[in-house]
């Protein structure tokens, strides 16, 4: 039984498949790990560097290393080719920094890249090194750099605690994990103290008084376990990784999940980090849960940016953020940990003082209640690290909308005690009582908390100063009166938060509807757009409407180059600088600019837009006074407007395809049509051709010098045929294919109907031709040599579809800012139904009668558009037909042609 | 076959359509010669001094105009072009640069040989005293002694500028005679490109000489190329 055998999971493998597929598109990062400043990563790195430059003759280019004037370090230096560096002016000081683009022009096969936790400069393309040494990765480009332990995220925090020392610039431990390699550069730690006395560790001037507390042994030994112990975490997991490659039991179980609860709180970094580690350990996914309730209404800017931050690191450290609405934080956050099979939950200590959860239930309680078989994990908020920011100012319009509230609450206690004292006077309490409390809900519905418990306050002392004996004091005579005091200020505070909480639902409800709206507005509209640029002006307004912002959409062109398709005043001015960083989020299919962690200096904010079947293009979105964009349900909002616009974008490019594939479908069987028609009306002449000289060439031949002559007359006429179909294909492609050019020039119509007539002469034998034409007709700017096939055309066709014999004649004559010219016939004329139809391709209204291939009218029609006119076909009063043309007079006034009273009218032979 | 019978060069590429005009040619009792590119139509003018040159202005090696030029450099022997259709610019160029006639492909022996037989006349012509009354068909006479001219018999006044005209025209009769060669001729050079004067002139002269101006018996235009006085009606 094959059942037995231990057979890796075979979408086990196929991830793996993929990850090395990745792993061996992408560049290898290689990285020296050390446990503080000083241990000696950068002579390491460069030492291995050289290995590499000598043995295997690899191209190695030094990006960036700081030898911060060490001359060992520094000699390794020489022999490595070293890319210039970017100088970048920041606040008077002269900073270098990586300049990515010359590494990814060089592409060298092995980039040094030193300080991989370095900051960069702002005006760089990436806040952080580590997300330049990303992108050079994803060129292939293989990379050594160096790392100290501090600067692991999820350390971060550790590091502090046992140092005391904050390190702003850390590294995702998701950069360390993913590594080809880690290299640890370990030194006894009593060596690195005395290199630090001999003045071997470069200590920036500034940092100096931190070092001192940095570098104490206890600190170094700490750190030292630390940075072991982490790179003995890799290696487990590499060793795990390996066991699940050759299908060795595993012990663990896969699915676990840590959901941790993300708050505004400062403290909440410290959770969600530790939640990360303990993650890790655990192999399990991390799943980072805010849940809005009313209490997120009333969160001021700071919390909410904090918020979002801590929610970005949830993220950052490789876990998903999720943010739910509820009413009930406790309950949703057991639902959702439920509903995703989460096994550890995550929550941070109460900081508040124990009484407050007398008067609201405490979330830890109820989570704690509730969880029932998920383990909860209750982690200390305070931590040495960070200070609790002072409470933030409150908006000043806030703060005029609470002043008003408090003079309204003075306002409507005044008018209750003077309802009282005349509705009710001093004897019925109870009365007036009632009517305070009114006066308490109306505040409170009408300004809110703050003054609806102002209003509690003054109508109980108001209470007391006008309705309880002794009058006018606010000394109480009865000590029951206390009693009414404390139920009469209860209840109106109870009054005030139930009406509070009332307001504040409908604001979350109102809130929500309008996302909802706008939301299924700009879905309806995007929808019914019927063409891209309405679509996009579509998603314009609506995005204008919701964020405030204006927008540009960059949409690849014909060369698969991003063009800024539609771009709002204002929008796109910095063309180059735009859009190469539209270029970069359409070539890494993530946000950048303003607001990102890439390129933050652009001044827009550009987001990738997504179809079902790939990249569709890159929305930019300028700020201006009125942008809202700040917390996290907007940004969701805008992620979904972004996928909506997205899928609708490439709902059009693909219904263009597909206009376009029609097109083509209809193209090829006009193709076809005309390769059965000129087939056959090409072969039909040339049969003949072939077939009269052969009859004359066999000897024994016709003989007849009368029968012979006839022959060659018919081969020469048909002869002639053929180089009428030809001449008309000819004309036809050149029309097609746009390569008519016309020369215009003012001239006579009456040379070029002389001109016209000189040709047809030999086939307009045996007719009446007459011509009017008024001599005081203007020049009129046309090309010659295609009008004279206009008329050569349309006199053709009344040769051929015409009795022999019968009349022709050719007539012109100005008016309404037009020559018209007919060419009217005595035939059988075209049928109404017929009149239109003549013209388009390959119609003929007489099938084989030694027509054409049904390509006259439409060279006629392509040639009178093409000088601006139009032309048609009437039914002539007497029978027949007549073609009718104009063409425009524009310039008439220029010279006249010499007047002369009459018309001239004439009969040919 | 008379030494005094005209030499006429053919060049053109397409050995069909050589062979059909020589045939053309030879039946008239012409001589030919023959060549298939530009070089070797040098190398036979130079060596022959034909009476003639039947052109075809798309050759493989040179442009057909460029061979006008160059023949045009030392010799004024009448050069006929052969050109496709819709190559008027082409046609216009050649004609301006020294070619005598031009015939559009496919074209019969008939018409080659009306053309080659006046640019013939034309040349033999110019080295003759010129004659003192010219008659076109039946209905005009021009006395070029006496400037005067008569269209059935009647005495028909030409402004200075139609007369001109009309005479340029005349000495080149049964020719192509492109816009610029007559607004040369007439208004003298610097005016090649007032086009629109030559227009209303020729309009004129053709409703003061025309039975009927819409149907030319004599001045016929020649879209895109210039005017032919038809001297064989």
């Amino acid at each position: 039984m094959s059942d037995t055998e231990r057979r890796p999971d075979p979408d086990e493998l196929l991830a793996r498949v993929r990850e090395q597929e990745q792993i061996s598109a992408r560049g290898k990062l290689t990285i020296f790990f050390g446990f503080a400043p000083g241990v000696g990563k950068t002579y390491t790195m460069l030492e291995a560097a050289r290995g590499e430059a000598e043995d295997q003759k690899r191209d190695v280019v030094v990006g960036i290393v700081e030898t911060h004037g060490r001359y060992d370090t520094g000699s390794l230096l020489i022999g490595l080719e070293l890319l210039p560096r970017r100088p970048v002016e920041h606040r008077g000081i002269q900073l270098d920094e990586l300049d990515l683009d010359v590494a990814l022009k060089r592409r060298p096969q092995l980039l040094l890249v030193d300080e991989l936790a370095h900051t960069n400069a702002p005006g760089s393309r990436h806040l952080k090194r580590w997300q330049d040494v990303d992108e050079l990765l994803g060129a292939g480009i293989d990379v050594f750099t160096t790392l100290n332990v501090q600067h692991l995220e999820t350390l971060n925090d550790v590091v502090a605690q046992i140092t005391g020392v904050i390190v702003r610039e850390t590294v995702p431990d998701a950069v360390f994990d993913t590594a080809s390699e880690v290299r640890v550069v370990d030194l006894p730690v009593d060596e690195l103290l005395e290199r630090l006395r001999e003045g071997k560790v470069y200590v920036p001037q500034q940092a100096a008084r931190a070092v001192d507390n940095f570098f104490r042994a206890g600190n170094l030994i700490a750190l030292r376990e630390l940075a072991l112990r982490r790179t003995a975490e890799r290696v487990d997991a590499q060793m795990r990784g390996y066991k699940a490659a050759h299908g060795i039991e595993e012990s663990w179980h896969t699915g676990e999940r840590v959901l941790v609860c993300v708050s505004p709180s400062p403290h909440s970094a410290r959770l969600v980090r530790a939640a990360r580690r303990m993650a890790t350990s655990l192999h399990a996914e991390l799943v980072g849960v805010y849940v809005e309730t009313q209490v997120s209404l009333r969160l001021s800017t700071e919390d909410r940016e904090r918020l979002a931050q801590n929610m970005r690191l949830v993220e950052s450290l490789g876990g998903e953020a999720v943010v739910l609405r509820a009413e009930d934080a406790a309950v949703e956050t057991v639902r959702y940990a439920r509903k995703r099979n989460a096994t550890k939950i995550v929550v941070g200590k109460p900081t508040h003082p124990r009484w407050l959860e007398v008067l609201r239930s405490s979330f830890l309680d109820d989570i704690v209640r509730k969880s029932l078989e998920i383990d909860v994990y209750v982690i200390s908020g305070q931590s040495g690290g960070e200070a609790v920011a002072p409470a933030p100012p409150r908006p000043e319009t806030r703060r005029a909308l609470e002043l008003t509230g408090g003079v309204a609450a003075v306002a409507i206690t005044a008018v209750c005690t003077v309802i009282g004292w005349y509705g009710f006077g001093q004897e019925q309490l109870a009365d007036v009582v009632m009517i305070y409390l009114l006066g308490v809900v109306v505040v409170s519905m009408r300004y809110g908390y703050v003054p609806s418990l102002l209003a509690a306050v003054l109508c109980v002392l108001a209470f007391d100063f006008f309705f309880i004996p002794p009058y006018y004091s606010f000394a109480v005579s009865d000590l029951r009166h206390t009693v009414t005091f404390a139920v009469m200020f209860l209840v109106a505070v109870i009054i005030s938060h139930l009406t509070k909480r009332i307001r504040d639902q409908a604001d979350s409800a109102r809130g929500s509807e309008q996302r909802t709206a706008s939301l299924y507005a700009i879905s309806r509209e995007l929808g019914l757009a019927p063409s891209r640029d309405l679509l996009l002006a579509a998603a314009d307004r609506h995005l204008r409407e919701v964020f405030g912002v204006r927008v540009a959409v960059l949409l690849p062109g014909s060369d698969g180059m991003l063009e800024g398709t539609f771009a709002e005043p204002g929008t796109l001015d910095d063309a180059d600088k735009d859009k190469g960083v539209a270029e970069w989020v359409w070539l890494h299919q993530r946000p950048a600019g303003l607001g990102t962690d890439t390129l933050p200096s652009a001044r827009a904010l550009f987001m990738p837009l997504k179809g079902a079947r790939g990249r569709v293009g890159v929305l930019a979105l300028y700020p201006s006074p009125e942008t809202r964009l700040g917390d996290a349900d907007e940004q969701q909002l805008l992620d979904t407007f972004a996928g909506l616009i997205g899928s609708a974008v490439e709902r059009t490019q693909l219904a263009e395809e597909a206009r376009r594939a029609h097109l083509r479908a209809e193209t090829e069987q006009l193709r076809n049509s005309l390769l059965s028609s000129v087939s056959h009306d090409l072969r039909t002449p040339l049969a003949v051709v072939t077939g009269a000289t052969s009859a004359l060439l066999d000897e024994h031949g016709p003989k007849d010098e009368h029968i012979r002559r006839e022959l060659l007359q018919t081969a020469h006429e048909e002869a002639l045929r053929l180089n009428r179909l030809v001449r008309n294909l000819l004309d036809m492609t050149r029309l097609e294919a746009g390569a008519l050019k016309v020369h215009e020039e003012p001239q006579p119509i009456e040379e070029v109907v002389g001109a016209a007539l000189g040709r047809m002469e030999d086939r307009l034998r045996g007719r009446e031709v007459e011509t009017r034409i008024p001599a005081e007709l203007p020049l009129v700017p046309f090309d010659s040599a295609l009008i004279e096939q206009v008329l050569i055309n349309l006199l053709e066709n009344a040769t051929k579809y015409t009795p022999a014999g019968s009349p022709i004649d050719v007539a012109a004559h100005a008016q309404d800012g037009v020559l018209e010219v007919e060419v009217n016939d005595r035939g059988p004329g075209v049928s109404p139904r017929d009149a239109e139809r003549v013209f388009e391709k390959f119609y003929r209204a007489h099938e084989g009668e030694g027509g054409g291939v049904g390509l006259g009218l439409t060279i006629c029609r392509g040639i009178v558009a093409a000088h601006g006119g139009r032309i048609w076909v009437e039914e002539r009063a007497g029978g027949g037909a007549s073609f009718r043309f104009t063409l425009p007079l524009e310039g008439q006034a220029s010279v006249r042609v010499l007047p002369a009273p009459e018309e001239r009218e004439s009969e040919a032979r | 076959m008379t030494e005094s019978m005209p030499l006429v060069l053919v060049v053109e590429d397409e050995p069909q359509m050589r062979k059909f005009v020589r045939i053309a040619l030879e039946s008239h009792d012409y001589r030919v010669i023959e060549a298939g590119t530009a070089v070797e139509a040098i190398q036979q003018a130079v060596s022959y001094t034909p009476d003639a040159v039947v052109l075809d202005l798309g050759l493989p090696d040179m442009d057909g105009m460029d061979v006008t030029r160059r023949l045009r450099e030392w010799s004024t022997v009448p050069i006929l072009v052969i050109s496709a259709r819709g190559q008027e610019d082409s046609k216009v160029k050649a004609l301006d640069g020294g070619a005598d006639d031009y015939l559009t492909k496919p074209f019969g022996a008939g018409e080659l040989m009306a053309r080659l037989r006046v640019a013939l006349r034309h040349a033999a012509a110019s080295r003759e005293a010129p004659t003192a009354v010219i008659r076109i068909g039946d209905e005009v006479v021009i006395d070029l002694v006496k400037r005067l001219v008569h269209v059935r018999g009647e005495e028909v006044h030409l402004t200075p500028i139609e007369y001109k005209l009309l005479t340029a025209l005349v000495k080149n009769a049964g020719m192509v005679m492109t816009h610029r060669h007559l607004l040369e001729q007439v208004w003298g050079p610097g005016h090649a490109h007032q086009m629109q004067y030559l227009r209303v002139y020729m309009t004129q002269l053709r409703h003061k000489l025309e039975d009927n101006p819409a149907r030319p018996k004599f001045l016929v235009t020649e879209p895109g190329i210039g005017y032919r006085l038809k001297a064989d009606v």
